[in-house]
């Protein structure tokens, strides 16, 4: 046992001496891959560690410096910091596997550079879950834009480059132009940036400016891929597996809805929120997105194309929450997190190793694909369970929580967009299920396997029903981002 | 205090001056020896000197009577918060961007000129120094022709290679000559009217004649040309093709602190020696200066975007720069010189540094700075380039590094004033300024090499300097509060007035 603070430091400092090791071990692969994994372990123990401590009561804090006078660079973790550094953490290690099987497995360029991005990209997660006021915060929301450049962009080639722009374009331009002057609009409100149970903002802002202020938050916080600022994501798909499915379901996707959660919950304060009515507008938007992104999903062909608008389905659901700001809902938000990142990471982890395999990109190449990857196709089945919400599979829980928390806002339409959405997740996550079951092969399809890219996703779908019979420590978090 | 501390004010200025001429007399082979010897005995100096200011409350003032004649009637050497941050700012950039100009002339001028050249170098140094330092306004006059004068002398150096560096420099030299002739008309008529040339005597006796015609005029003459030499647009056009053109250490050195120092200038002018008249400098600032610093950031961006010569661009791009302090200053709040003054330190490191590491680079692709020359060094060069992409970063204002703080500070004056209008200009042109920067990245990591894709020679003079900026601008980027509270200081003592 370590102090929190000390894990704190540990839980920060394990990426980044793996991103800062890796250039040295690039004539070394053996040696470079094994660090990944390793280093996942170390942050998933202090993660767990800082965790603990939450749940105990203590507040883990570490002060690193002071920027300038009224601005400290420092880390306090809130509960739901703490929640979203063990998913963080906690999916890296499977990631960090997964991905020296995929990058082998395909014959990447620049697999060093890939590796210390990947970790520096962690790193900035991390150091977002645990930032102590809304600056710091910023900081590493933009650190983790410009760490996942690189990533996305990987292939070098024209068509990445494009995609490079668009992502860097959307979600640079609105961070700069929204979310700024939000956090410095805050600041000057409140006097204060820190983190604080029931907000700051509470008899400091006009009611009357509510709405505007969560506008620029919610329309500056790219990274949750509200529409009609979603566009990145899917152009983010071009970079390889590894990365869409930690940093593009997990890491920067929840980074992005996670400061959405934490700025209605300890800067608004849901309270506020609910009683200025700051956010019905954003209660239809994200609805919107929610069945939109769906119908989209539904046409799209390419795997990961259709994951993509998913997780923007996804991402929405927990958006709905933050935006209905009751106890309910902001739980099942907090919860939706955990779940949709094991499941969705499940699924790409799953759409990778059936392109390292059999190198195929398209549903629709997927015909009787099941019986000669069946460990695969499974795992993607119980990932798509989850996330439609079917017990017993971890994604039921924060979806009962949502449609609880949308009664008790007395949001009965809320509900049926969610009922809706469910089967429109149906109808695209069991697509190649089924495909893969049901249909008889179109062509001869050889596969080659490669442990290290099955392995992770079966560990992942195993975790999104292990969720569902054990959903502590996070069952604990979530009662402890509402209470009084 | 120690007794020898007082005495530090007329060292800065005195040294490099001094050392000019030493320099321009001895064998060429001596003349970065010993401008790196004078540079950094001011910047030692400075140091000193800051340190000392950083324990003192803002109100605390130093003063050197040349020759020992008390003013109003001798020349005055004076010394506050915002002065001594400004000569910091200075005498530091001007040390880093002579340590590496050696090995950036190296191929641009021929070591037989080398004593001039750094006799010149210092006269530039030591006439900015002291062209802050002064609290004689017709000193003043005549520390803007010294710099001046020995800055075109530089500027024309790049004609060995460039004939249109000579271009630059007459424009360059008439320019300068009309704003600092200007100024001094200005001058003339503030004299008329007052009898005195010192700012603190001008400052006390203005107000008593604020009802005369032939103040405002005086006010208007200054104001004008000292834009002309800050290069505020729209009296700007100067400033790209003279640092387009010029050898590439003497670009460093002006982008890094020429400017700077007749931004302070101007603050000078209109908040210390007509600080004591109503209104009339604040109408300035709001109804001038703030439209105007918006036309430049806009502007300078755009162009900065379409420019295919990278040197052009970073020249391009001071001019927005130039426009952020400008806007800073504009807002005539606490706040807003406080993010003036930090971002003229701040923009100092990043221009400093990305000019230097754009130097190191273009040297590796025989002294080349389009776009196109420019492609796959990132990959071939990566520590010179690094540390050029840091500098860039900081820029555009990435947090972690200085120029995130600069935009912090400015985007809060400019909130706590109500502009929302000109939040939304300025985070627009910021959001614009990636374009540029990206264009550069692109270009240098990832797209192919002109000629194979091998290791190139680095110059250790050329990225130890860098580095030194780079890290700068992260450790400023992270522990902000020695520029913060220094610069809160220089805001104070320019809102007191000059007490």
């Amino acid at each position: 046992m370590i102090a929190p603070s000390h894990a704190i430091i540990l839980g920060l400092a394990a990426p980044l001496a793996v991103a800062l090791l890796t250039p040295f071990l690039g004539k070394r692969p053996q040696l470079r891959d094994v660090l990944g994994p390793i280093g996942g372990v170390i942050t998933f123990v202090a993660a767990l560690q800082v965790a603990l401590a939450v749940i105990a009561g203590d507040t883990p804090e570490w002060l690193v410096v002071n920027i300038s006078s009224g601005l400290d660079f420092s880390f306090r973790v809130t509960a739901l910091g703490a929640i979203f550094g063990l998913v963080a953490s906690g999916l890296w290690i499977m990631a960090a596997v997964y991905s020296v099987g995929y990058m082998r497995g395909t014959n990447e360029d620049n697999q060093t550079r890939f590796a210390a991005f990947y970790a520096i990209a962690v790193h900035a997660a991390l150091a977002i879950a645990w930032s102590g006021n809304l600056l710091v915060l910023f900081i590493f929301y933009e650190v983790l834009t410009f760490s996942t450049y690189p990533l996305v962009i990987h292939k070098q080639n024209a068509e990445a480059i494009r995609a490079g722009r668009l992502y860097m374009g959307i979600l640079v331009g609105t961070s700069l132009m929204l979310l700024l002057p939000a956090v410095v609009w805050v600041w000057l409100t409140a006097g204060t940036l820190d983190f604080k149970q029931g907000g700051i903002l509470s008899g400091q802002l006009d009611p009357a400016l509510a709405p505007w202020m969560l506008a620029l938050f919610a329309f500056g916080i790219g990274k949750s891929a509200l529409m009609p600022i979603h566009r990145w994501l899917p152009a983010a798909m071009v970079a390889p597996t590894p990365v869409s499915a930690l940093l593009h379901a997990v890491a920067v996707v929840k980074a992005g809805v996670f400061t959405m959660l934490t700025v209605v919950v300890y800067i608004f304060g849901y309270d506020f929120v609910a009683e200025t009515g700051a956010s019905t507008w954003l209660i239809w938007l994200a609805s919107f997105t929610i069945l939109a992104s769906s119908v989209i999903a539904i046409q799209k062909d390419d795997i990961k194309a259709r994951l993509a608008y998913s997780t923007i389905s996804q991402l929405s659901y927990i958006v709905l929450g933050a935006a209905l700001a009751s106890e309910m809902a902001i739980k099942g938000a907090g919860l939706h997190i955990v779940m949709h990142a094991s499941a969705k990471i499940t699924l790409f982890f799953c759409a990778g190793a059936i392109y390292v395999s059999a190198h195929l990109k398209k549903v629709s190449d997927l015909n009787g694909l099941g019986y000669q990857m069946p460990m695969v196709f499974i795992a993607f089945f119980l990932g798509a369970l989850s996330i439609i919400g079917i017990p017993p599979l971890g994604g039921s829980w924060s979806k009962f929580l949502l449609m609880a928390g949308a009664a008790e806002r007395g949001m009965m339409l809320v509900i049926l967009v969610l009922a809706v959405s469910s089967l429109l997740n149906v109808w695209y996550l069991l697509e190649p299920v089924m495909r893969g079951f049901f249909m008889t092969p179109k062509q001869d399809v050889k596969v080659s396997y490669h442990p290290l890219v099955v392995i992770p996703p079966i560990v992942t779908a195993l975790l999104s029903v292990v969720l569902f019979f054990v959903p502590w420590p996070f069952s604990t978090l979530i009662s402890m981002m509402v209470m009084p | 205090m120690i007794d020898w501390i007082k005495h530090l004010p007329a060292i800065i200025v005195v040294l490099p001056l001094l050392v000019a001429v030493i320099a321009a007399l001895l064998p060429a082979r001596f003349g970065w020896v010993l401008a790196l010897l004078a540079t950094a005995g001011s910047a030692l100096a400075s140091v000193v000197m800051m340190t000392d200011f950083m324990t003192r409350w803002a109100g605390f003032r130093m003063s050197y009577h040349l020759g020992g004649w008390a003013p109003p009637w001798g020349i005055e050497f004076s010394v506050d918060h915002a002065t001594a941050l400004v000569i910091m700012v200075i005498s530091g950039l001007g040390f880093v961007a002579t340590m590496s100009s050696k090995s950036l002339f190296a191929n641009e001028i021929s070591s037989d000129d080398l004593g001039r050249v750094y006799g010149a170098w210092l006269l530039t140094f030591g006439g900015l120094l002291g062209l802050v330092m002064t609290a004689d306004a017709f000193n003043l006059f005549v520390f803007f022709e010294i710099s001046s004068l020995a800055s075109v002398t530089l500027v024309a150096m790049g004609g060995g290679y460039d004939k249109r560096a000579l271009i630059a420099a007459f424009n360059y030299l008439i320019i300068g000559a009309i704003g600092a002739t200007f100024y001094v008309i200005g001058v003339g008529f503030c004299y008329a009217m007052t009898g005195t040339l010192n700012m603190l005597d001008l400052a006390v006796r203005l107000p008593e004649v604020n009802d005369q015609i032939p103040v405002y005029i005086g006010l208007a003459f200054m104001v004008t040309g000292v834009m002309v030499k800050a290069a505020i647009f729209p009296m700007h056009f100067w400033l790209p093709p003279s640092y387009g053109h010029a050898p590439m250490a003497v670009t460093t050195l002006l982008a890094a602190v020429a400017t700077k120092a007749s931004l302070y200038i101007l603050v000078r002018v209109l908040m210390t020696i007509f600080g004591g008249i109503d209104t009339l400098p604040q109408l300035i600032l709001q109804w001038v200066l703030i439209p105007l610093s918006l036309m430049a950031i806009l502007l300078g961006t755009i162009l900065a975007i379409y420019e295919r010569d990278a040197k052009l661009m970073l020249a391009q791009s001071s001019i927005a720069q130039i426009g952020y302090i400008v806007l800073g200053f504009g807002m005539g709040s606490l706040a807003g010189l406080q993010a003036g003054f930090i971002h003229i330190a701040n923009h100092a490191m990043i221009k400093g540094g990305m000019f230097i590491g754009l130097g190191g680079l273009a040297m590796a692709v025989a002294g080349k700075t389009k776009l196109n020359d420019l492609a796959g060094v990132g990959r071939r060069m990566p520590f010179t380039a690094t540390g050029f992409l840091i500098c860039g970063l900081s820029l555009i204002g990435l947090p972690l590094t200085a120029g995130f703080i600069s935009k912090l500070y400015l985007i809060t004056a400019v909130i706590e004033a109500g502009y929302w209008q000109i939040v939304a200009i300025v985070l627009f042109s910021s959001a614009l300024s990636v374009i540029y920067l990206w264009r550069l990245i692109e270009v240098m990591w990832f797209t192919p090499s002109n000629s194979g894709d091998g290791r190139l020679p680095e110059q250790v003079m050329i990225y130890a300097p860098l580095w030194i900026l780079a890290l700068a601008n992260i450790w400023f980027g992270i522990s902000a509060s020695t520029i913060t509270e220094m610069s809160y200081g220089a805001a104070q003592v320019l809102m007191g007035g000059m007490t």
